[in-house]
């Protein structure tokens, strides 16, 4: 697990000094939580951290319990198990109001008033939050989502991609210690993906903990420091290289302008090559250090007079990583 | 528990601002009080100025009770809406993930439903009480200022409208559509005014002491209707659907 980094500032400014460590080491620390609905099992026995300051990644298919474990942190649920601590305060009934008072959620849906404008949502919200300096707040939230020249307009005549940044400014306009942004980018095209995903790194740069709930799983390797694995219980857990480390050997694709005579005889004489197979333009040899591998592999079929078009460490994606592990759950569902 | 009047505030402000762009309520509040001010008046202009005083009070009572439909009936079908239409639109999670107690939401609520009521309610009153006073014939119009109509017209207006509210905020908050939270609130909103009928037509004997005690009564109920209200608001049924 990557070390917590600390937070300092956010979109609204630094923030009161010493807010990280009155509030404790963690952000979010959830231990065994659990949820159900009657008979069906939304999530259980979820445990993790997330530091300060980290962009943490929720992935899973669609009904592994990610917004239902944001709505149990966020206080809109109650657990049926485990326990939590949430901007440094215990989740719990009675402090609902105290943590919802840190915390920020953008949800899947924008959930704007469409028939006002952007100014009179965001001054209903700075309300509800008892925000001093209202007008203040609300053009630095729009400006960093660069929708402050839009502020007169009714939401109604906003794209989608213009809803999902005010509802972004939103959910900035408290300085959440924590904010949970549930699939930001379903729906919106490409064009607007971008776009949110340069906001989502800006706040990453101001050091704003973000909890990120996805299924797509390049946005989760371009944003997050850390994902985590949701199919009902947490499957893995860790930074995406290190997702890849533990669940696929380390290889060296290799390609030859026409197939080796003996493929086993220029392999086998590699020491750091532990195995080889034929793939379909090349070679997927097996390795130890794939650094130290490549040389000699280079060597070796120099030696054997073939002629190299490329020699590259494999390269999983944490696309791989997510189908090896859903494949598993529905192997073993079905076994 | 103390109520955060700025959050009250909030939710208010914002459902005002909301009712102003929003074509049905400004119906509502436009079509709903016309028709209950030319019944009425259609009532007391036409009555035979000699006619027994029975049935002139009869009469009297019935255009006073087109009156009490207003507060009764417009603030019904705005409160039906307030939570089930928030949630079918998608906009009541992001409220409810603010500090808001539920409380509050409900109080902000009632307010902003209330508060266009009373003003148009007392407003169309008046009108029906300068119109009787200069068109009328005056042995009508002194059988409407006779007596206590005109303190239980006060009187009730505020209080069917908070009963009608709370009722109207309780079915929206346990409804899952819209147009059915409204239709059971229009139903719902009715059983006060039945008494009320039953003052202004004498069959109930009206005296002063009867409507200040029954207005005492209603009072009670609609001062303890956020709590009732709020202890079945519960956040976790409105997100996810879920009974629990």
């Amino acid at each position: 697990m990557g070390a917590p980094m600390t937070s300092s500032q956010n979109v609204n400014g630094p923030r009161a000094s010493g807010l990280s460590g009155s509030l404790g080491e963690f952000a979010l620390r959830v231990e065994h939580l659990g949820k159900r609905f009657g008979d069906r099992v939304a999530f259980d026995d979820v445990s993790f951290e997330v530091g300060y300051g980290e962009v943490f990644g929720f992935l899973g298919p669609n009904g592994a319990g990610k917004t239902t474990t944001v709505r149990t942190l966020g206080t809109l649920i109650a657990p049926n198990s485990g326990s939590a601590t949430v901007a440094g305060i215990a989740l719990s009934a009675g402090n609902g109001p105290a943590i919802r008072a840190r915390i920020s959620i953008m949800p899947e849906s924008p959930g704007l008033y469409l028939r006002l404008t952007v100014m009179e949502n965001l001054e209903c919200f700075a309300g509800l939050y008892e925000l001093d300096d209202v007008h203040g707040r609300i053009e630095r939230a729009l400006r960093a989502v660069n929708v402050l020249d839009r502020a007169g307009d009714p939401c109604g005549s906003l794209s989608k991609g213009l809803r999902q940044r005010v509802a972004l400014a939103r959910a900035l306009l408290n300085d959440p210690a924590v904010l949970f942004l549930d699939e930001p980018t379903s729906g919106l095209d490409p064009v607007a993906t971008r776009e949110v995903h340069e906001l989502i790194a800006s706040l990453r740069e101001r050091g704003v903990t973000i909890f990120i709930t996805t299924h797509r799983l390049e946005e989760a390797e371009r944003l997050c420091d850390r994902v985590a694995i949701l199919n009902t219980t947490l499957r893995l857990i860790g930074r995406p290289d290190e997702l890849r480390a533990k669940l696929f050997t380390r290889s060296l694709d290799v390609r030859t302008r026409t197939p080796l005579d003996d493929p086993t005889a220029v392999f086998g004489a590699v020491p750091d090559v532990e195995g080889w197979e034929q793939a379909r333009s090349g070679y997927t040899l097996t390795v130890s250090d794939p650094d130290v591998a490549a040389p000699a592999v280079a060597r070796a079929l120099v030696g054997a007079g073939s002629d190299i078009l490329s020699i590259a460490e494999s390269r999983h994606s944490l696309e791989d990583v997510y189908l090896e592990l859903i494949d598993e759950d529905v192997e073993a569902k079905t076994r | 528990m103390s109520l955060s009047w700025i959050r009250v505030r909030a939710i208010a402000v914002k459902e005002l601002r909301d009712y102003r762009h929003n074509r049905f309520v400004i119906l509502t509040m436009a079509l709903l009080p016309l028709l209950f001010i030319v019944a009425p008046m259609l009532q007391l202009f036409t009555a035979p100025a000699v006619a027994a005083s029975s049935k002139l009070d009869a009469r009297v009572g019935i255009s006073l009770l087109y009156l009490l439909l207003i507060p009764a009936i417009v603030p019904s079908t705005l409160s039906a809406y307030s939570v089930v239409g928030e949630r079918e639109q998608g906009t009541l999670e992001p409220v409810l993930i603010t500090p808001i107690r539920r409380e509050e939401f409900l109080v902000g609520k009632a307010f902003a439903v209330a508060a266009p009521t009373l003003t148009i309610a007392y407003a169309i009153f008046g009108i029906f009480l300068a119109a009787t006073k200069l068109f009328a014939n005056p042995v009508i119009a002194s059988a409407v200022f006779a007596g206590s109509h005109v303190l239980v017209q006060l009187l009730f207006t505020p209080l069917l409208a908070g009963w009608s509210i709370w009722v109207g905020i309780a079915i929206s908050a346990r409804s899952s559509d819209v147009r059915v939270a409204q239709q059971l609130s229009v139903f719902a909103s009715l059983p006060p005014l039945g008494i009320v009928a039953l003052m202004q037509f004498n069959v109930i004997t009206s005296s002063t002491g009867l409507a200040l005690a029954l207005a005492a009564a209603l009072l009670i109920v609609d001062g303890l209707g956020w709590r009732a209200v709020a202890a079945i608001f519960d956040r976790e049924r409105l997100i996810t659907g879920a009974r629990t």
